[in-house]
């Protein structure tokens, strides 16, 4: 058996993995603070204080920017950064490169905090930067690609681990996917338009949407998974076989699911079915990265008991079961008739963004930065307890309220009196949800709040005196 | 879509889902060459694989989900130009006016075809058609008695007419109060009936289309405010009198009390469509008014259109 147990471990090129690590954390709470935020605006409206770079409209693609972009794509760095060194067991590729993508993202993270609260948007969904942050963005993934691919290709081992087939899709793909929907004619510095038009234009957006959760979102976190779960678990990963399965059917099929964001819309109706039908195919694909990150516990359930890291990445694979069943039957046409348009797609996004995302960085984090940091351990395994507790109860309380607001409304748009006229008028299906929106704003809190007791585990960890926390002793 | 469009579609289409079979397939059965339930040899950074076997239900799930997926493009519209076996639509596509529509659930009929969009209204038709047929064969002055016929009304003017006129039908600037008993075309069944059915269209030229000179605007705004008995300057006001007479009657009436067969405006009973105050009346008469109300024979019929009238009337005659 060929064994390449951490032979130079203190060569590795911790630097920029340490910077994109705090920033997770820090954008963390900015994105997740402004989350919280308009959630109370749309039960306080008068929280926007009449400012309009403080009202919804504005905040809004500010929070799903933040949260995407800036915490977890940060995530996504500081994990490929580590990840990629340690299994390819090589220092990473262009360290001054490496060091590019850090300032790089965080100065386009900076222009869209200043440039969406000034309402300067493309206004397309989850892409609304504009041309001249698009162009920058380009730039830094092209030499993110770079730092990856290049030490994928200097590696000193002999295969290629599958945390880095995941990262190595998601690279590619989000590049393709950012040129190819951000593609627009500029009128001035600050505005652009759309290189499409019309049901071309919805169906190009849509396929950059889904696709960035797709493989954004999930691919590049399934990465992190793969090496972190086993990893935590002290466990070998459950079955080769079906990483390998899993992982090619994912790629494949994802690219393909963009149009259920667009039922029963202008969009062609052979373009709809085609949506659908690969929407549910994904449905086990999905599944196989769940499967083989919990059966890799096998053998290891107790460390559950006394392990909160752990108890976050196992969380978080539920989480993920969970949203990727509810995708590709929401993606069904008869159900997404019900579901379109109401709090439920809140819903499901947020059990997907909190519930899998952000627990499988948080868990990540709190195995990586004390190895980056020279520790055994965080400074306090009694707050990482107490983080996993809020952010598991402020999941369930967002998804939970969005769940019964959401069929709710459904419910009251379709319903019909005798006569064939509305029984409700839309007004009174927002008065009805009022209610879950508080429990929705709950939510937001419990998970914000941790992730503050984060910061401060953090901070305790960072600067505690080297060797001073040392790892528990095995049970 | 071009033919070689619908062919690209068609071939990726099964490319993609032909590949996903053959892989479950072929990585179903154990070619790694190291035993089931061992590890396969390489490490990193410390983390070993096991070949494992897929999981039977995992693999039986991926394998229904595939055949669904075929069924279903077989039946349904999906792969390129095929229509699917079903001959089934969502609506009819590229209709760009209500004759082109009507001439589409013709043909669509005559062709067998299953339009989802038809189909529905075919079926909401058929259900509900009767109820407004026995109401629409009801005169008005016996439908305002009909309490049932109200609510109805009510529904349908709370979706179709709230919008402007407010849930509670007393309107807001620019959107006449219903409530009021103020008509701008006349209050009567029939007449209110008209206004639903064909529209209407209220329309003020700036300073009336007259030969009145922007000086003497204040003088007018005074003598406006004076027909309806509100604090006004008596000096400018009788100023004011001098401009009305060079025209403004024609619509409004000597005694400014208006005129329902042109919808203008009484000027004397202190109800403003687009506000009352001095500056307000100063801006009507500088730049004129146009206010529309859509015509709804053609969007509702006149069969709601008919209990919809019932309604409104009783909103003023309780």
């Amino acid at each position: 058996m060929m064994n390449h147990s951490q032979p130079q471990g203190a060569d590795y090129n911790y630097t920029v993995v340490r910077q994109f690590a705090l920033t997770t954390v820090l954008w963390g709470i900015i994105g997740m603070t402004v989350g919280v935020l308009i959630a109370a605006q749309l039960i306080w409206p008068q929280l926007n204080f009449e400012t309009p770079w403080l009202t919804y409209s504005r905040l809004r693609p500010l929070h799903t920017n933040a949260v995407i972009f800036a915490f977890g794509t940060s995530a996504l760095f500081a994990t490929s950064y580590y990840i990629v060194q340690r299994t390819c067991q090589t220092r990473l590729f262009a360290p001054k490169l490496a060091a590019f993508t850090f300032w790089g993202w965080q100065a386009i993270i900076l222009s869209a905090v200043v440039t969406l609260p000034l309402g300067i948007t493309s206004g397309k969904e989850y892409a609304e930067l504009e041309w001249p942050i698009d162009i920058a963005i380009t730039i830094v993934w092209v030499a993110y690609a770079v730092v990856f691919f290049g030490t994928i290709i200097k590696r000193t081992t002999s295969h290629i681990y599958v945390a880095n087939w995941f990262f190595g899709a998601f690279i590619i793909t989000v590049a393709v996917l950012h040129i190819v929907n951000s593609m627009s004619v500029p009128i001035s510095l600050w505005k652009s338009y759309s290189l499409y038009a019309g049901a071309v234009d919805a169906m190009v957006q849509w396929w950059y949407g889904h696709n960035a959760v797709g493989f954004l979102l999930t691919a590049g976190f399934l990465g992190m998974m793969y090496y972190f779960v086993p990893k935590q678990a002290g466990r070998p990963v459950y079955s080769y076989r079906l990483s390998i399965v899993h992982f090619w059917a994912l790629i494949a099929l994802y690219i393909w699911a963009g149009p259920h964001h667009l039922h029963y819309t202008a969009l062609p109706d052979w373009t709809q079915s085609l949506g659908m039908v690969m929407s549910l195919i994904l449905f086990a694909p999905s599944w196989g990265g769940m499967i083989n990150g919990i059966m890799t516990l096998s053998g290891a359930w107790h460390k559950l008991r006394t392990d909160p890291v752990l108890r976050f990445l196992v969380v978080s694979l539920s989480f993920y079961g969970m949203s990727t069943f509810e995708g590709p039957m929401m993606a069904i046409k008869t159900v997404n008739a019900l579901s379109h348009y109401t709090d439920w797609t809140v819903g499901h996004v947020h059990s997907g963004a909190l519930g899998w995302v952000a627990m499988v960085s948080i868990g990540s984090l709190y195995h990586l930065i004390p190895a980056i940091y020279g520790h055994g351990r965080m400074y306090s395994n009694n707050l990482v307890n107490v983080h996993f507790w809020l952010a598991t109860i402020g999941t369930v309380l967002y998804i939970v309220s969005m769940w019964i607001s959401g069929v709710m409304q459904g419910l009251m748009w379709r319903a019909v009196n005798s006569d064939g006229t509305l029984t409700y008028s839309f007004v009174e299906s927002i008065e009805a949800s009022y209610p879950f929106y508080f429990v929705r704003f709950l939510g937001g809190v419990f998970f914000v709040t941790g992730m503050l007791l984060m910061a401060y585990n953090v901070i305790k960890t960072v600067k505690a005196p080297k060797e001073s926390l040392p790892a528990p002793a095995e049970a | 879509m071009s033919s070689f469009w619908s062919l690209w579609i068609t071939i990726l289409t099964l490319v993609v889902i032909a590949g996903c079979f053959i892989l479950l397939k072929l990585v179903s059965k154990n070619t790694t060459g190291v035993e089931e339930g061992k590890s396969m040899g390489h490490s990193f950074d410390g983390i070993e694989e096991i070949n494992n076997p897929l999981p039977k239900w995992w693999s039986y799930m991926f394998y229904v989900t595939i055949v669904f997926g075929v069924v279903y493009l077989a039946l349904y519209p999906g792969l390129g130009n095929f229509q699917g076996l079903l001959g089934w639509t969502s609506s009819n596509q590229s209709i760009r006016n209500l004759e082109e529509s009507k001439l589409a659930v013709e043909t669509a009929a005559k062709e067998g075809r299953w339009v989802q969009y038809d189909q529905e209204v075919k079926s909401a038709d058929e259900k509900f058609g009767p109820i407004f047929k026995a109401y629409a064969e009801t005169p008005l002055e016996e439908l305002v008695n009909n309490e049932e016929a109200l609510k109805v009304g009510g529904r349908l003017f709370l979706q179709n007419c709230a919008q402007c006129h407010g849930s509670d039908a007393r309107g807001s600037t620019g959107f006449p109060n219903l409530t009021d008993g103020d008509w701008l075309y006349g209050g009567e069944l029939e007449t209110i009936k008209a206004s639903i059915m064909n529209g209407r269209h209220g329309m003020m030229p700036p300073k009336g289309g007259l030969p009145i000179e922007d000086s003497e605007i204040k003088g007018l705004t005074e003598y406006v405010l004076k027909l309806s008995g509100r604090d006004h300057d008596e000096a400018l006001a009788a100023q004011g009198q001098g401009s009305f007479m060079k025209g403004c009657f024609a619509c409004h009436g000597m005694d400014g009390t208006g005129n329902k067969m042109m919808g203008a405006p009484n000027l004397t009973n202190n109800i403003w469509l687009y506000g009352g105050s001095r500056g307000a009346i100063e801006h009507t008469l500088m730049q004129g008014r146009s206010g529309v109300m859509p015509a709804w024979k053609d969007m509702l019929g006149e069969e709601k259109v008919h209990v919809i009238s019932a309604y409104v009337y009783s909103l003023s005659n309780k």
